[in-house]
């Protein structure tokens, strides 16, 4: 029993249930602002949690499972209430509570209001369920524990584009949850198989075993079963069609988490599901999974060069949903290549790509309320929008996160994405190398297409002339809440970019642990 | 008869009794001594329904919501009764000796084991909360007292004893006693619609039966016996010639049971009836008459044509896929502006949920000892009666007036906030998507059966029809939570806000009964799962 990842899933689940008690007055608005308060303060307490957590991590064995709790749950169907992190899933925690806290802190002051809004406890309420189920996909270790908190975030998430987004947000909010619970449905029949074949859902017996007591037909239909589910929240192309949708759609907190944690619950099940529990089956499809994330990349990022066209009449977040299409398939790439390497890249750019892309959706929602749209041509107008001139703290922050997307060396994006390129160049013993070589060269290709249309997104929003005629004649600079919740985000970039051993080195010796090497 | 039956036991039976001479040769043993304890439960419920029906006769009019009271008491009581039968070792009752297969409680008609339990358990739990429904629409619409109660506890004494019978005559009564009270229940709303329904429902019920008793003759002709364990048996050693007509006579009782279930093709009847008969009766026949169909069918197949597994196996298969596809395209088809959509959403939501429900019965075909699966039937139809009944009573606490349609629930959390959390609970356990986790480990045990089996397809074809399950169930919730349209305000938001505000009584112990109980199982699944774990026989 270790109380402190127990908190972890237990206090914002409490704060949850308390949003439905009627402690918080009959004023509506009153009630709102403690509603608000409370959010902040739970999501604040749950950060705390989890940088303890990783405080009293023991660094010097990354790849053991630490804080473990194992308590038997429903002996029926054998699911234990098997919690614990390792190397893998520690910084994953620990970005799910920051990216929490700094979305209740920032919705503290710009929730959505109105009159076919809801209320904020209702908001509150569900913010608190899907932090619960983001945190819970990374510390179980149950196989059918990890289906329930995946199917956890769902209705939250569903609610907070339906209820708080904007544009056609209800067919964007069903595509949203048909995709992923027709991807999470399959993917659950892959994990019954393996429990029915090995007798056990536990994660860590299961990953001990490593695929022996399977026989290759089984590991075979299991992984396609869990790689489809998983892929469809990922999103691997050409999965990803929900995506673009629910972002645009999305309000901006439901965008940052969306990018920031949710895609990443697919690709860490990829590395804590497929690739230890039914490594052949996984060696048979990835192939095909290396090339359908090539294919992402150079798609992600030429959708991304269309929509960034002046006149394409491009919306800056459905830009940065397909960007992050591309982004993912680097993860995937690195993934595929079944290496340390590339494994260990695909979970820093992971981070990276939560840090950076969270970033990106703070700014853009912070533009999209400024102006009322985020159509980069009623943006940019003749010239350009001009924020260097207009706005220069948020130019410079656009720009910082543009230009840390796009993989400079120095900042988060790079490492991540070299490591997995990498990976492809020497992919693991059994892997076509040429076939690997080529998805390598098609991804370098996307990095070259991805520097071109951030640069063009930078041109057109952030340069211009500041004199011409704007839909929005004054422009506020950053707010101080504004500061305050993206900050933390531009310094990690920085840091994780400078320092990235820091985060290889909890995940390198977890990673040769999960592939059978150690 | 029960003499006569084993006489006529004697040319099939297997072992040392070649000749059975007529004269019995202990005829003490034909004095059966009964084990009242292991039939309390029906009984007590048949007991009840007596005297619900007397007392009716001398209690004067302003006294009558006694009845009501009293229906619950002893459906209640029989809940109890079911307490003392959970012992390790199941107890039997009305046994003959010498029947072929007789080791064990073979040769009883009337076994109380864990099979039979559990679904005592959802048929006297299920009548009980539709009871409490019932307080309320019997004083609102008007209904006869003492002919509802009495017809409310036969057919609950029917269904019952359905699960615990042991041979197919004995099925029989059970089923039709579960039945035809039904038939009335459903004409007691004095409008062309009831009328219209109970019809229907009675014109196909009775048929589906004449066709059942058909093919237990035709299965009683090849086998020689009326005991599950002993038609197993005589099936498995039938002479070449009689082939032919045992497997006619068992698919010919299996469309009766089927049509109780509402599978597929048997379901026409389900909306229609749902609609015109009075609400708390719809959720009844939902449940109570869906458990009784479902554990005639699992007993019929899963003991008796035991030997024609792979056969009924596959039959069923095909038939949960189509009952569920089937069952999701009507309800999707469902449009939700028009008057009863809330019902019909229900009846055909109902339909699809059958489909699952036959998952496992399916997948016992294949399992090697053929009773595992089963208890993820039980543990889903558990699960489904709780949740379900508790939808019906939310539609029934928000449309006080009969048809509703589903876009009545517009903005119900913003007029009645506790009501409309709990109808998105029970929506979001039949979508079986968190927070309603106890729905979400209904479906994970009913995969868990269809994958076990080896039945993949199936389970490839279910996981479909519960995503697109979600969209219809999702779409009545997310109406919970929308704003109210302006001047769309229906004459149901304005009579609610001129007329009562506060629930009935009896709407309130459904609403708390069905809600903590949904709540208290998705924090412990393993109380009701626990089904799941072993065999049930």
């Amino acid at each position: 029993m270790n109380a402190v990842l127990i908190a972890l899933l237990g206090v914002p689940l409490l704060g949850a249930a308390l949003t439905l008690a009627p402690v918080f007055g009959p004023d509506r608005a009153a009630a709102d602002r403690r509603a608000l308060r409370l959010n902040t303060v739970v999501t604040g307490a749950v950060l705390l949690l989890a940088v303890a957590l990783a405080a009293g991590f023991d660094h010097d064995a990354p790849a053991r499972m630490q804080a473990t709790t194992d308590v038997s749950w429903i002996p029926a169907l054998h699911v234990r209430l098997h919690l614990g992190v390792d190397g893998v899933s520690l910084p994953l925690i620990v970005l799910t509570a920051l990216l929490t806290f700094l979305c209740a802190l920032y919705s503290e002051k710009r929730l959505p209001a109105g009159d076919d809004v809801p209320s904020a406890q209702a908001f509150v309420g569900l913010f608190l369920l899907l932090e619960v189920g983001m945190l819970a996909t990374f510390a179980v270790l149950d196989l059918l524990l990890f289906f329930l908190s995946f199917e956890i975030v769902l209705i939250p998430m569903y609610f907070l584009i339906a209820r708080w987004g904007s544009g056609a947000k209800a067919p964007a909010a069903n595509r949203f949850i048909l995709y992923t619970l027709l991807g999470s449905a399959v993917m659950l029949l892959g994990f019954l198989l393996i429990g029915s074949k090995a007798g056990t859902f536990d994660m860590q017996a299961l990953a001990a075993a490593h695929g022996s007591g399977l026989s290759h037909t089984t590991q075979v239909i299991a992984a396609l079963a869990i790689l489809v589910g998983l892929a469809v929240k990922a999103p691997a192309w050409p999965l990803h069609s929900w995506l673009p949708d629910a972002h645009t759609a999305a309000p901006t907190v439901g965008s940052v988490l969306l990018a920031g944690v949710l895609l990443k619950m697919g690709t860490y099940g990829l590395v804590r599901v497929l690739l230890p529990i039914v490594p052949d089956g996984t060696a048979t499809f990835a192939p095909y999974l290396g090339a359908f994330a090539a294919v992402g990349i150079v798609y992600g990022s030429l959708a991304c060069l269309a929509l960034a066209r002046p006149g394409a009449k491009g919306d800056l977040k459905r830009l940065i949903a397909y960007s992050s299409v591309g982004h993912m398939g680097f993860v995937l790439l690195g993934i595929a290549s079944l290496t340390p390497v590339g494994v260990n890249g695909a979970l820093f750019a992971n981070i990276a790509h939560g840090l950076i892309t969270g970033l990106l959706f703070f700014v853009v929602g912070a533009l999209k309320d400024r102006y009322g749209t985020a159509d980069l041509d009623t943006l940019s107008g003749a010239t350009g929008a001009a924020l260097y001139g207009r706005a220069p703290r948020i130019g410079v922050l656009l720009a910082f996160a543009a230009v840390a997307s796009l993989g400079l060396p120095g900042l988060a994006g790079f490492w991540g994405e070299l490591l997995a390129m990498l990976g492809a160049f020497d992919p693991a013993a059994g892997l076509s190398r040429p076939a690997f070589v080529t998805y390598m060269a098609l991804a370098g290709l996307g990095t070259l297409l991805t520097a071109a249309y951030l640069l063009i997104v930078v041109k057109r929003v952030c340069m211009g002339d500041p004199e011409q005629p704007a839909p929005v004649r004054e422009l506020a600079d950053l707010r101080p809440y504004e500061a305050v919740s993206w900050t933390p985000l531009a310094a990690l970039t920085l840091l994780a970019g400078l320092w990235p051993a820091l985060l290889l080195g909890l995940s390198d010796p977890a990673v040769k642990h999960l592939l059978g090497g150690g | 008869m029960l003499g006569a039956q084993t006489a006529a036991l004697g040319p099939h039976s297997t072992g040392q009794h070649t000749v059975t001479s007529l004269a019995v040769a202990n005829p003490g043993s034909l004095i059966q001594s009964v084990d009242w304890v292991a039939i309390a439960p029906p009984l007590i419920a048949a007991a009840a329904a007596v005297a619900v029906l007397v007392t009716d006769l001398f209690l004067p009019e302003r006294h009558k919501k006694w009845l009501g009271r009293l229906t619950a008491a002893g459906l209640a009581l029989a809940l109890i009764a079911l307490l003392p039968l959970t012992g390790k070792s199941p107890r039997a009752t009305f046994c003959v000796q010498n029947v072929a297969g007789g080791t064990g409680n073979g040769g009883c008609s009337y076994v109380a084991d864990h099979f039979a339990l559990v679904f005592q358990l959802l048929a006297l739990g299920g009548a009980l909360i539709a009871a409490l429904l019932s307080t309320h629409t019997v004083d609102n619409e008007k209904l006869p007292r003492g002919e509802y109660w009495f017809l409310l506890l036969s057919s609950a004494t029917g269904a019952a004893l359905l699960p615990a019978s042991r041979d197919l005559a004995t099925m029989v009564v059970a089923l039709e006693v579960a039945s035809l009270p039904a038939f009335a229940l459903v004409a007691l709303r004095r409008d062309g619609r009831g009328a219209e329904a109970a019809l229907k429902f009675f014109v196909s019920s009775v048929t589906a039966t004449a066709v059942m008793l058909l093919g237990i003759g035709f299965v009683y002709a090849a086998s020689g016996s009326l005991h599950l364990g002993a038609v197993a048996q005589g099936l498995e050693h039938a002479p070449a010639q009689l082939k032919p007509l045992a497997e006619a006579g068992a698919v010919l009782t299996l469309v009766g049971f089927a049509f109780k279930v509402a599978a597929v093709p048997f379901h026409f009847w389900v909306p229609d009836t749902y609609t015109g008969a009075p609400l708390p009766v719809a959720g009844y026949l939902s449940v109570v008459g869906k458990a009784a169909g479902l554990s005639g069918l699992a007993l019929a197949t899963t003991i008796a044509f035991r030997p024609y597994a792979h056969t009924w196996g596959l039959v069923l298969a095909v038939l949960a896929a189509v009952t569920m596809t089937v069952g999701n395209a009507g309800a999707l088809r469902q449009r939700f502006d028009t008057r009863y959509s809330a019902v019909r959403l229900l009846a055909w939501s109902s339909v699809g949920q059958a489909g699952y429900l036959l998952v496992p019965l399916a997948a016992a075909g294949y399992a090697p000892t053929g009773a595992d699966p089963l208890g993820a039937t039980a543990a889903y139809a558990l699960i489904y009666g709780v949740v379900n009944l508790g939808a019906f009573g939310v539609v029934a606490a928000v449309c006080r007036r009969a048809g509703a349609s589903v876009d009545d629930f517009r903005g119900l959390f913003a007029r009645r906030r506790w009501t409309a959390l709990a109808l998105a609970f029970f929506l979001l356990c039949l979508a079986g998507l968190p927070p309603g986790v106890i729905g979400l480990f209904g479906k994970v045990v009913v995969f868990r059966a269809a994958v076990d089996a080896g039945l993949g397809w199936l389970a490839v074809v279910m996981a479909a029809n519960v995503v697109v399950a979600l969209y219809y169930y999702l779409l009545w919730t997310a109406r919970l939570f929308a704003p109210v349209a302006e001047g769309a305000a229906s004459g149901e938001a304005v009579g609610d806000a001129g007329g009562e505000r506060r629930l009935p009584v009896g709407l309130t112990a459904t609403l708390g009964l069905t809600a903590s109980a949904a709540v208290v199982l998705s924090v412990a699944p393993q109380l009701v799962l626990q089904v799941t774990s072993g065999s049930l026989f």
